[in-house]
């Protein structure tokens, strides 16, 4: 069999198993972005205040460089071998893989304004708050940004795996299953889960370039 | 475990009904099996690991350097050349060893050139941008001196650009010792390979799975201290500051 005609199989089970990857599309989505939206919600306040300050270089240097280190796979293994497999149990996993790089980038983003431009906001009476909020988070965003991207992706290819320790629902079954669906049925799944990837890293990309744009300076 | 597994060595089996306490009752680190192991699971993996990754990064930093040297001379090609690292780099490395498999079949290749294409991403931005970084200043009074641009380059933008060129090769190998560890989903090879084998036994075998685990951790974090030993070394002039 050709390598075209694998990928025209794949594209044929598409066709035939539309429920079926829709559901398990929207399992995987579900939990994925569970995890993101929690991981955004602990880490970003910490990571703005923690540059705000310029306090906490060594713990978002540390942070990022262990996140990057860790093998996905073995901790979900050690989830699901502590807690049992469960759809919070390995979106814990997930939020633990998401939070390094919103917290470094989120750090860096706000670290990284202009001493300058800070000192003018403050020498015009804006309170420590609203520095934060209107002059360094716009200023910060498309950094900030790029990090949420990049935990987006990581937390999708994860949620993807999860399936290998056990958890269903999502569309790793199929890619794991090679069994039951065949080399069509892997080459489908593995096409919508990158679909899904590229699809929610252009949209925040997108989002990135506009937060950019909006900020650059004009002449 | 739902999942069958397309291809992978004889599965580990602990030595169950000897007597070891700790192995039947799957304990969280049996240290006894972590030293009859070594020799005949650890110790491979980890070696296979190593040349995974040294392989992955070398050709990526080979292809990295190629791209970026194009992207800092012609500068309408930075734009597309970096987009398209970047549109790797969001494909999940599962689906992406999973679409190579009828290309290049079940082989270490399969893993080799997802592994490739990621670093990519981060090394072509990083060598760009520490190229991009040699003020104009610098670059005018080398002028001044008389050097040729070939020597401008080797003398004086290679230099000054090596910080933010290390610092993109460690996160990159970094990434890459993390990653390889999900392609012995499909080929047994590397710390993956144990991980896979711990999560196939019905109850999971957590000592194999936090002694491969971790030993990935350690391979990391020590691959990230040497390259930031070198970092040091390269650039003298940033211990006078």
């Amino acid at each position: 069999m050709t390598v075209a005609s694998t990928f025209v199989d794949a594209f044929r089970f598409m066709g035939d198993n539309r429920s079926l990857l829709l559901h398990t599309a929207a399992g995987l989505s579900e939990l994925a972005f569970a995890a993101l939206g929690i991981a955004l919600v602990v880490a970003l306040p910490l990571a703005l205040w923690l540059g705000h300050k310029h306090r906490g270089l060594f713990l978002a240097l540390g942070v990022s460089t262990l996140g990057r280190a860790l093998p996905s796979i073995a901790l979900i293994g050690l989830f699901i071998a502590w807690l049992g497999v469960g759809f919070w149990n390995v979106a814990v996993v997930l939020v633990v893989l998401a939070v390094p790089p919103i917290l470094a980038n989120g750090y860096f983003a706000v670290e990284g304004v202009d001493r300058d431009v800070v000192e003018a906001a403050r020498g015009m009476g804006l309170t420590e708050a609203q520095i934060l909020l209107r002059v360094e988070l716009p200023l910060g965003l498309p950094l900030i940004l790029a990090g949420v991207r990049i935990a987006a992706i990581f937390v999708i290819a994860t949620a993807t795996i999860a399936a290998v320790a056990g958890l269903g629902g999502g569309l790793g079954d199929i890619i794991v299953n090679q069994a039951s669906y065949g080399e069509a049925g892997v080459l489908a799944g593995a096409l919508w889960v990158a679909a899904i990837a590229l699809l929610t890293g252009l949209v925040v990309g997108l989002a990135q370039r506009a937060a950019s744009r909006r900020m650059a300076p004009r002449a | 475990m739902t999942g069958i597994r397309l291809a992978g060595g004889g599965p580990v089996i602990p030595n169950f009904g000897h007597g070891n306490a700790c192995l039947v009752d799957n304990h969280w680190f049996c240290t006894s099996w972590a030293r009859n192991h070594w020799g005949d699971i650890l110790q491979p993996a980890l070696v296979q690991h190593i040349e995974l990754t040294l392989v992955a990064v070398g050709i990526g930093f080979g292809i990295s350097f190629v791209l970026a040297l194009c992207g800092f001379r012609y500068r309408l090609v930075d734009a597309p050349l970096a987009s398209c690292t970047d549109f790797l780099y969001m494909i999940p490395s599962i689906a992406a060893f999973e679409l190579l498999v009828p290309v290049t079949g079940l082989t270490v290749t399969t893993i080799e050139i997802p592994l490739v294409a990621y670093t990519l991403f981060i090394l072509y931005r990083n060598i760009v941008v520490g190229l991009n970084g040699v003020s104009t200043e610098v670059l005018e009074s080398a002028r001044g001196m008389g050097l040729t641009r070939l020597q401008i380059f080797l003398r004086v933008e290679l230099p000054l650009a090596a910080p933010a060129i290390l610092a993109g090769l460690r996160i990159a190998t970094v990434s890459t010792i993390s990653i390889a560890t999900v392609g012995a989903f499909l080929i047994h090879d590397g710390l993956g390979a144990p991980i896979f084998d711990a999560l196939d036994q019905p109850d999971i075998f957590r000592t194999e799975l936090l002694a491969a685990g971790g030993l990935t951790i350690l391979l990391a974090l020590t691959a990230d201290a040497l390259l930031a030993l070198v970092q040091r070394a390269v650039t003298p002039w940033s211990r006078l500051r």
